[in-house]
């Protein structure tokens, strides 16, 4: 057996900042092989997007970062900064969410994505490398010469995706890339992550708070919860029989159109995820758990195995009641 | 359930003039009837108009043809009747934070309708009656806050409690919960469908997403570009969808399970350039894989507008707007 | 429940007192300024008015040109006038005009803001090209002329310093309303049938009135130097004694050539004083009550 492309033990991130010390990631460990792909789900704040920005240092100074995040077996954590910009963009890259933001309003895009490319190698034909992103991502090489306002969202995000893919990474990491799409332009812009993944052979992580997306797009999936992975499986396992109460809500928030048993039920949890600087005792869900019981207070339980390729973080799995 | 129309669009149209002097058709004639005591979803993608229609329903945008009917007479927009008219109608905002002034309490907040309306009757009463009803018990303990005291689920419910201290005939809810938390969002729509049940009211929730419809809808209305493409009760129309484009949107989304994705080439188009003929056929999938010509529709696709029918073999009050039905 | 609205009004009140507090350059800005306005309201137990005539000096055995060791804490002017007590009489003036001279200007200033900017169309285009024109013209031609046609008096250099210094607020206000305009909560008001007279009260004002008073300590120093200029320029009150008119009588009996330091620089620290010290008043109001700043603490977690 091959070693993992990525394999991040332990990472626990801590911001500190005005507003006091925020544990953003609380020791969480997953493993990526090349070509797979792994869904990171979970809510505004459970700290998935630390973990994305964390896989390259993307840190605000001053933040703490213990744990290992071993690329090919090189810690990300522990490299030089040359070595750091050498593996940022050529080996790992990112396409973060919001398209408008990200791209310079007043640079042509072809421009944009050239900058990439130069960074890095400074004797490639630029010009043909980005007729050659933009055609495969589905945008006409002639494009190039627009400003991003001349796309429409959906092109915009299909730039962003080129930008990522213009060092020709080995791992993507796709932060919420089609959260603020239509569905629509979403299941486009799905369909061509998962035609590149398939044909580049690359890695994938792709974080959302949508389930149901993830069931669709990835073969695993982790969720997070206040910091920590709380279930990990294959996504439909995931999806459609969660272990974990908090994975189940999550998904219950996703119904499944056409069965009944969700029309005129809508389920949710009651309250909203914690804050991460003033977690709950014990298993930091239990204030919202359906089913929770007295010890959970006390308690928190690491990841255990529930079944086949899959494990939870819940007394209930430990007891074998879920 | 009753099927009287309590709030209707008769071929509504409203226009905006957009950059460069073109004309944005943003609602483009369209009928619509919300019945008493139903929940309506009207879904559709972003820019299809839906917003502007809901607005338009409201009272908020004035139409450039057509009217809205209210208990079967037209609203009228001068300053006395609106007054009125909103307190029958009420409107639920997507983003809660941005819908409650941060220097307002809780109670401030929700008690700015009943002064503006000049309920006779306790203040102090109505607002408790109303932050209960919307689930902020007890009503004391979120009076005195602020919104950045309160969860987002909660912002939503006090957005929620303002509405219904009017005791409104209708609730407007335009993406009620897209804002919110997913784990959070089922709270707020039980609370929505416990109002429907326990206060009488009728909803028409305007939103993107077909699973909050299947989840509290008894009928959907799909908008494309202005229009409604296809209208029927919501087991009917997400089980049986007939308009293509209600197929193609269903196709994609990840919670049906065994349907062929249907891609749809490029994306809504601009409602300043609403094509000829049937609006959705530069889209459409029957267009593109020969099935119109073979139908020997194809001709009529592209050049006749065409309005809602009833569907041939569907359920009564399915309808849709496709030649090749 | 409406009392505990208040309490939590009382509370917000006293929070912004605290956060004031933690401010160090605002606290020294309005110690230093009470001690102006102290002396400004004590002046005729402090020093004597008798002494700012200019009177024959046989009237008053005052030397001319006596140096602080000779005569009173400061000396004495060209004329034999003790400086203590002129630059004592000069902060009333100061402060008179500096804070009517605001009023009016604030006043104007947020009434066309608003109106510009609430009401829109028609009403805004022509009130945003008037406060254009003024912020265009130079200041002091303007108030050369306005001050030459409307004769020398304390109440008229009120008047041409508060119509020439509102464009600024009107400007800041009339963004102001523009953005609270498309916030969502005056849309839910408007959707809860609410007139535009009720949105204007109860939200836009509400809204901008932080701004307005941030602004208008901030407005008071400028309106104090254009006092001083306008009095150097010789176009103050002759019969009352500012400290632009030490300045200005200092300068063309020619102190600075004879090195008459104690004459001048008084009135030149005074004004320097004072407005710095409103200038961090204002600084620091400004960060306790800017709606914009505030909103972001309350939202952002």
């Amino acid at each position: 057996m091959t070693a993992p492309l990525l394999r991040v033990r332990d990472l626990r991130v801590t911001y500190r900042g005005e507003r006091g010390i925020v544990p953003a990631v609380r020791g969480v460990s997953f493993e990526l092989d090349e070509g797979e792909t792994l869904g990171l789900a979970g809510e505004s704040g459970c700290g998935k997007s630390t973990v994305a920005n964390a896989l390259l240092r993307l840190l605000p100074r001053g933040t703490e970062v213990s744990g290992e995040v071993l690329l090919d077996g090189e810690d990300v954590l522990a490299m030089k900064p040359g070595r750091l910009r050498a593996v940022r963009w050529t080996e790992v890259a990112i396409v973060f969410q919001g398209a408008l933001h990200s791209l310079n309003p007043v640079q042509r895009i072809g421009g944009q994505i050239a900058e990439a490319i130069e960074l890095h190698d400074r004797e490639a034909d630029a010009r043909a490398r980005v007729a050659e992103l933009l055609e495969l991502v589905g945008i006409p090489a002639r494009r190039a010469a627009d400003f991003p306002h001349q796309l429409s969202g959906g092109q915009r995000q299909r730039v962003l995706i080129a930008l990522a893919l213009a060092c020709t990474p080995r791992l993507l990491v796709a932060d919420e890339p089609t959260t603020a799409l239509d569905v629509t332009v979403q299941a486009q812009v799905l369909e061509l992550l998962e035609r590149l993944q398939r044909e580049l052979g690359l890695s994938m992580l792709f974080i959302t708070h949508d389930l149901a997306t993830l069931s669709y797009v990835c073969r695993r999936t982790a969720v997070m919860y206040a910091g920590r992975i709380v279930e990990e499986g294959p996504s439909e396992d995931v999806f459609r029989r969660a272990a974990h109460p908090y994975a189940a809500a999550l998904a219950a928030a996703f119904p499944v159109i056409g069965d009944p048993s969700f029309r005129k039920r809508p389920a949710g949890l009651s309250g909203d995820p914690p804050d991460p600087r003033a977690l709950p005792s014990g298993c930091p869900f239990h204030p919202r758990c359906p089913v929770a019981e007295p010890e959970c207070a006390r308690v928190e339980v690491e990841l255990w195995p529930a079944g086949e390729a899959r494990r939870a973080a819940c007394v209930r799995v430990l007891g074998g009641r879920s | 359930m009753s099927a009287e129309p309590l709030l209707e669009a008769r071929s509504l149209h409203v226009r905006f003039r957009g950059r460069g002097g073109l004309v944005a058709r943003a609602v483009d004639g369209v009928d619509l009837e919300v019945r008493r005591g139903e929940v309506l979803a009207l879904v559709g993608e972003s820019g299809c108009g839906k917003t502007t229609l809901a607005r338009a329903l409201l009272g908020l945008e004035r139409p450039a043809e057509g009217e809205v009917r209210f208990e079967g007479a037209p609203i009228r927009y001068d300053q006395r009747f609106l007054r009125s008219y909103r307190r029958q109608v009420q409107l639920v905002f997507q983003d809660p934070t941005g819908a409650l002034n941060p220097r307002q309490t809780v109670y401030e907040a929700v008690a700015e309708g009943i002064r503006i309306q000049r309920l006779p009757g306790d203040e102090e009463e109505r607002v408790a009656r109303a932050l209960a009803r919307s689930g902020l018990r007890p009503p004391e303990r979120f009076a005195s806050l602020y919104p950045y005291e309160l969860s987002g689920g909660q912002r939503q419910r006090v957005v929620i409690a303002g509405a219904m201290a009017l005791e409104p005939a209708v609730l407007v809810a335009d993406e009620p919960v897209s804002s919110l938390d997913a784990s959070v969002r089922g709270e707020i729509l039980a609370l929505m469908l416990e109002l429907v049940r326990e206060a009488g009211v009728t909803i028409l929730v305007v939103t993107h997403d077909l699973g909050l419809a299947w989840t509290v809808a008894d009928r959907i209305a799909v908008m494309y570009l202005g229009r409604i493409v296809e209208e029927g009760p919501a087991e009917e129309l997400l089980a049986r969808p007939r308009h293509p484009y209600t197929r193609a949107l269903l196709s994609v989304v990840p919670e049906v399970a065994g349907m062929e994705p249907q891609l749809l080439v490029g994306e809504a188009p601009d409602p300043a350039r609403i094509p000829s003929g049937c609006r959705f056929h530069p889209r459409c999938p029957l267009l593109a894989s020969g099935e119109a010509a073979r139908l020997g529709i194809e001709e009529r696709c592209r050049t006749e507008d065409l309005g809602l029918a009833p569907v041939r073999g569907a359920a009564a009050g399915h309808h849709a707007a496709c030649h090749a039905l | 429940m409406s009392t505990v609205a208040w309490a939590r009004r009382r509370r917000a009140l006293r929070q912004g007192i605290a956060e004031y507090r933690r401010d160090r350059e605002g606290l020294v800005g309005i110690v230093v300024l009470g001690l102006f306005v102290l002396v400004a309201c004590s002046a005729s137990l402090l020093a004597e008015a008798e002494n700012l005539r200019a009177i024959t000096a046989d009237e008053r055995d005052y030397p001319r040109w006596a140096s602080p060791g000779e005569l009173g804490p400061l000396g004495t002017d060209s004329l034999g006038r003790p400086v203590w007590d002129q630059l004592v009489y000069g902060s009333q003036v100061s402060l008179l005009v500096g804070v009517a001279a605001t009023l009016i200007a604030i006043v104007i200033g947020t009434v066309v803001g608003v109106v510009g900017g609430f009401f829109g169309g028609w009403a805004d285009a022509a009130l945003a090209r008037l406060t254009e024109w003024f912020l265009v013209i130079p200041f002091l031609p303007l108030a050369i002329v306005l001050a030459a046609v409307l004769g020398p008096s304390l109440r008229n250099i009120v008047l041409v310093i508060g119509i020439t210094s509102w464009p600024v607020t009107a400007r800041l206000i009339r963004s102001q309303v523009l953005t609270i305009k498309e916030r969502l909560y005056v849309e839910r008001a408007r959707a809860l049938g609410a007139s535009g007279a009720h949105i204007l009260g109860r939200h836009v004002l509400p809204s901008v009135m932080p701004l307005v008073i941030a602004n208008a300590t901030l407005t008071v120093p400028v309106a104090i130097l254009s006092e001083t200029a306008l009095a150097f320029l010789g176009l103050g009150d002759p019969t009352r004694v500012s400290w632009g008119s030490m300045l200005e009588d200092s300068f063309s009996a020619g102190a600075l050539g004879r090195e008459a330091w104690w004459w001048y620089l008084p009135p030149g620290l005074c004004v320097i004083a004072v407005v710095l010290s409103f200038t961090l008043v204002g600084r620091a109001l400004e960060g306790v009550l800017d709606p914009r700043l505030r909103d972001v603490h309350a939202v952002g977690r």
